[in-house]
Order: C-alpha cells, then structure tokens, then sequence
C-alpha cells in the first residue's frame, strides 16, 4: 500500500459511509451534516487528481453555498427536534433493490471494460491555463459555456427570488 | 500527483456508481422533499467525479472533463437555488414538505 492508495481508499470509504447515513439518518439536520462531509471528502478526491481549482470551487460552493443553503431551508420548513418517519417497508425494499441491482450491474460492465492507458503528456492544471481557456474562443476555449452559463444563473437568481416573493398578485 | 500508476480508472468509476445509487436510493426511499434534493446533490457529484477521472486518467493534455464539472456546479447551484424557492413555497401554502401530503395541483 503506498500513500496515494491509502488516501483514496480513506476518501472513497468516507464517501460511501457518509452518503449512506445522509439518506438513512432520521434527523434531517444530521443528513445535511453528513452531505457536507460527503461533499468535502469528493473535493479532496479532486485535490488528488490535481484539480486544485475545481475542489476550491468545490468547497467554496457546495460545501460554503449548496450546504449552507440546505440548513437555512431545514430551519424554515420544519422543527429542530422532530423525527422523520422511518420510509415504509415496500419504499425501503425497492430502493435498496434498485440500488443494489444497479451497483452490481455497472461495476460488472465497469470491470469487464478495459481502458487503453494514454501516454501523451499532461497539460498543466494551474490558474493561468485554466483561465486562458475559459476565455477564449478558439478550438479548446469555452467562452460560449461561461457567457450561457452566467444568463442561466442570473435566470435561477431572477427565477427564484419571483418563486419566493410573498404577496405576489 | 498523477494517479495512473497508483490507482486504476476502475475504482474511481466503481466508486462513482456506488455513490450514483446512493443518492438514486435517497430520492426513492426518502418522503421529505429537502432529503431528496440532498440525494439529487448526491447524483450530481457521482457524476463530476465521472468527469473528473475519465479527463485525468484519459485525456490529460485536455481540460474538457475539467470544464464540463464546472458547468455541472454551476448548474447544480442554480437547481438548488429554485427548488429551494419552491420547497418554501410549497411549505407556505401546505404547511408541510412531505411529497405525500402536497397532492394538490390547485388551491
């Protein structure tokens, strides 16, 4: 076992535990806790994959945004105190079976696959290639994503704010 | 640190599905409507890591997988944001946010 692995096995165990008492968990509170923990241990999946900027926007906005989101909506929406009722048997059985069945199906297709293992160098993941490519137009530029993407959000900020107003006639 | 020695493509993508039907089995089993917004969440980044492995493990002299993450958080955002609108509205006009109860279409 060397370092890598170690790390990427305490991450990914992390992942799955925490994401299976986040939809088992009775207090609502606590799954949104163990969401988060979720949420921290993928960006750290990221850091390992050398997308340092992508587990800070990771963080910043799932972790400090989505979450926090969350927790605000629990507060407004339902007692602090209060149990969730336990999922009825027939619900729990056919989620677990389709889960189950899912989770054995694709990793059999998964593991029967083999990927070619590319050779070509790496290109450098650091903020000034990112944000060239972010910017530009050319063949690898993403300027068209970003621009549509900053309508969509501005439409989801407009759009919301509407859905909540109070008194709207 | 490039994990292409150390770690193969197949745990990664074995470990994405895990967490895919994870989230899947939370909007299943759960009655709530926040807790199936968390397993959507859940879905969601099943799918980034997807992104993020096959543009590290095969495609690394492109950001493609990169950029297309990014857009996914970005949109997850912008979801979360209207169906937390929704939910509160919904919690406004029914009193609860059990799918269960909230079965009217017109009030």
């Amino acid at each position: 076992m060397t370092g890598p692995k170690i790390i990427f096995f305490v991450l990914a165990a992390a992942i799955v535990v925490f994401a299976i008492l986040s939809i088992t968990s009775r207090k609502i509170l606590r799954a949104a806790i163990f969401l988060l923990f979720v949420l921290v241990a993928i960006s750290g999946l990221f850091y390992m994959m050398n997308f340092q900027f992508l587990a800070a926007v990771q963080l910043i906005l799932y972790a400090g945004g989505i979450v926090v989101l969350i927790v605000f909506s629990i507060l407004l929406t339902s007692q602090i105190n209060s149990k969730l009722d336990p999922p009825k048997l027939n619900h729990l059985l056919s989620g677990a079976v389709t889960a189950i069945g899912g989770i054995v199906l694709s990793s059999i297709t998964i593991l029967q696959f083999t990927f070619k293992p590319t050779h070509t160098a790496a290109i450098g993941t650091d903020m000034r290639t990112i944000g060239r490519q972010l910017m530009d137009t050319d063949v690898h530029g993403y300027a068209l994503p970003f621009e549509v993407i900053s309508v969509l959000l501005l439409a989801a900020l407009v759009g919301s704010i509407f859905i909540a107003q109070k008194n709207r006639t | 640190m490039n994990l292409q020695g150390e770690i193969p493509l197949d745990y990664m993508i074995v470990l994405s599905t895990m967490l895919f039907f994870v989230g899947l089995m939370g909007v299943l089993i759960r009655r709530n409507l926040i807790t199936m917004l968390m397993g959507i969440e859940l879905m969601l980044n099943a799918v980034n890591i997807n992104f993020v492995a096959f543009n590290h493990y095969l495609f690394p002299h492109r950001l493609e997988g990169h950029f297309f993450a990014l857009i996914v958080v970005a949109i997850a955002a912008a979801e979360a944001a209207i169906a937390i609108a929704l939910i509160i509205n919904i919690y406004r006009q029914f009193g609860t946010v059990s799918v269960d109860d909230v079965d009217e279409l017109k009030y």
